[in-house]
C-alpha cells in the first residue's frame, strides 16, 4: 500500500531530487480548504500508482524554502518530479479523473 | 453502485448537503453528485462568522465536513462526477453523468455558481504564478509584497481584509464608484490603512516575466491606462449560476439562475433548486442550508412521503 509521506525541507533532496521513481509532491497547508479536499484524492492515487510513482507531501507553512524554490505561489499545487526535475505542475483542486489524466500523460 | 434513487441531489455545498441530511433522514434513498470538492465554494473561507450557532465562527471546510458526515450518518450516498444532462421520462428523471445514468423521482439542483474569470491576457498564463482565486490559500505567499484584489462585493473585500495580514499593500480595483459589500465589511476596509482603492477601473492585462509584475488598469471614465506594480492579483469578480445542463429543461432567469417558488420548486414538478444556483438567492451559507431543507421537504411531499 502506498501512502503519501510527509517530508521536510531537509529530506527533500533525498526523497524527491535523488529518487529513481517519479515523485508527486503535494504542496499544502493546514489553513487551505482546497488542500484538505485534495488530500484524500492524493491518498487514493498513491495506492493506485503504488510502485510507479512515489507520493510526498510538504507543508509550505513549515517549509517555505522549497515552495519558493519551485515557484509555488498557490496551493494546493501538485508537481510531478521526473529524474529530479519538475516535469508537470497542477495548480488548484482537480477531480481525481482529471489528475489521473495529467499524471498518465506526464509519466 | 445502485442506479435508482428517490432523490438525486446535484452539488455538494451547504445547500446540497443540507438537502441530503433531510432526504436521507426522511428515509428517501438519496444520492448526491458533486463534480469537484464536497463542501462547495465556502471551503475557500477561513472563517464563516455569520452561520448561527458558532459564536466565534467556523472555517468553511470544518462546517461542510461536519454537514457531510452528518448526512452520511443518515445514509446519504455521495459520488464525485460531473452532471452533463437531465432527461424527463414521464414522472421519472434521469441524470446523465461522467459515470453513467442515474434515475430518481425527484431532483434537487444545488450546484451553486462558477467563479468568473477576468478573461484578459495573462490571466491563465500567470495562474499559480501570482494570479489567485483564493486569498485564504495563497495570501501567505505574498508576505510584504504589494497585491491587488479585483472586485467590489463581499467576497472581494473580505479577501482584501484577509490579505492585509500578509501583503505590504492591497489595492482594490473595482469597476464602479462604490462597493457592493455589506456595510460592516466596507467600514473595516475603509479604516484599514493598507487598503487603497482604484475606482471605476478594470484590469486590461496581467503582465510579467515568469511571475506577475504588474497589471494594466484602465480608468473606465477617462479611458486612461496605467500600470500598477503588484506581485499578486486576487480575482473576485462575481460568479455565474452553473446551469448549463438545465437550459431548456427548467426556467432560468436573465442571469441564468433557476426560477423557483416558495417551495423551491422549479418550472418542472419534482425538480427543485437550492442555494446560490437559484434566482434571488441571498448567497449565504445559512440561506443555502435553509433552501436545501425546504427543497428536501418539498421533494418528500412530491414523492408522496
Amino acid at each position: 500500500m502506498g501512502k503519501p509521506v510527509e517530508i521536510k525541507e531537509s529530506s527533500f533532496d533525498e526523497a524527491v531530487i535523488k529518487s529513481k521513481m517519479p515523485v508527486l509532491v503535494d504542496f499544502w497547508a493546514p489553513w487551505c480548504g482546497p488542500c484538505r479536499m485534495v488530500a484524500p484524492v492524493v491518498d487514493e492515487l498513491s495506492t493506485e500508482y503504488n510502485g510507479k510513482v512515489s507520493f510526498v507531501k510538504i507543508n509550505v507553512d513549515d517549509n517555505p524554502q522549497v515552495a519558493s524554490q519551485f515557484g509555488v505561489m498557490s496551493i494546493p499545487t501538485l508537481i510531478l518530479f521526473k529524474d529530479g526535475k519538475p516535469s508537470s505542475t497542477i495548480v488548484g483542486f482537480r477531480p481525481k479523473a482529471e489528475l489521473k489524466k495529467s499524471l498518465d500523460a506526464a509519466l | 453502485m445502485q442506479k435508482e434513487y428517490d432523490v438525486i441531489i446535484v452539488g455538494g455545498g451547504p445547500a446540497g448537503l443540507s438537502a441530503g441530511i433531510y432526504t436521507a433522514r426522511a428515509r428517501l434513498r438519496s444520492l448526491l453528485l458533486e463534480k469537484a470538492a464536497i463542501g462547495g465554494q465556502i471551503i475557500n473561507s477561513m472563517l464563516v462568522e455569520n452561520y448561527p450557532g458558532y459564536i466565534d465562527g467556523i472555517s468553511g471546510i470544518d462546517l461542510t465536513e461536519a454537514m457531510h458526515k452528518q448526512a452520511e450518518k443518515f445514509g446519504l450516498e455521495t459520488l464525485v462526477t460531473e452532471v452533463t444532462g437531465v432527461r424527463l421520462d414521464g414522472g421519472k428523471k434521469t441524470v446523465t453523468t461522467g459515470q453513467g445514468d442515474f434515475t430518481a423521482g425527484a431532483i434537487i439542483v444545488a450546484g451553486g455558481t462558477e467563479r468568473q474569470k477576468l478573461d484578459v491576457p495573462g490571466e491563465a498564463e500567470f495562474t499559480g504564478r501570482g494570479v489567485s482565486y483564493c486569498a485564504t490559500c495563497d495570501g501567505a505567499f505574498f508576505r510584504d509584497k504589494p497585491v491587488a484584489v479585483v472586485g467590489g462585493g463581499n467576497a472581494a473585500i473580505t479577501e482584501a481584509l484577509e490579505l492585509t495580514r500578509f501583503a505590504s499593500k492591497v489595492t482594490v480595483i473595482h469597476r464602479r464608484h462604490e462597493l457592493r459589500a455589506t456595510k460592516i465589511v466596507q467600514e473595516n476596509a475603509f479604516a484599514e490603512p493598507k487598503i487603497d482603492f482604484l475606482w471605476d477601473s478594470s484590469v486590461e492585462a496581467v503582465l510579467g516575466n515568469k511571475f506577475v509584475e504588474k497589471l494594466r488598469v484602465k480608468n473606465l471614465k477617462t479611458g486612461k491606462k496605467t500600470d500598477l506594480a503588484v506581485e499578486g492579483v486576487f480575482v473576485n469578480v462575481g460568479s455565474q449560476p452553473s446551469t448549463g445542463y438545465l437550459k431548456g429543461i427548467v426556467e432560468l432567469d436573465q442571469n441564468g439562475a433557476v426560477i423557483v417558488n416558495g417551495d423551491m420548486e422549479t418550472s418542472v414538478p419534482g425538480i427543485y433548486a437550492a442555494g446560490d444556483i437559484r434566482s434571488r438567492s441571498i448567497r449565504q451559507v445559512v440561506g443555502a442550508a435553509g433552501d436545501g431543507a425546504v427543497a428536501a421537504v418539498s421533494a418528500g411531499k412530491y414523492l408522496g412521503g
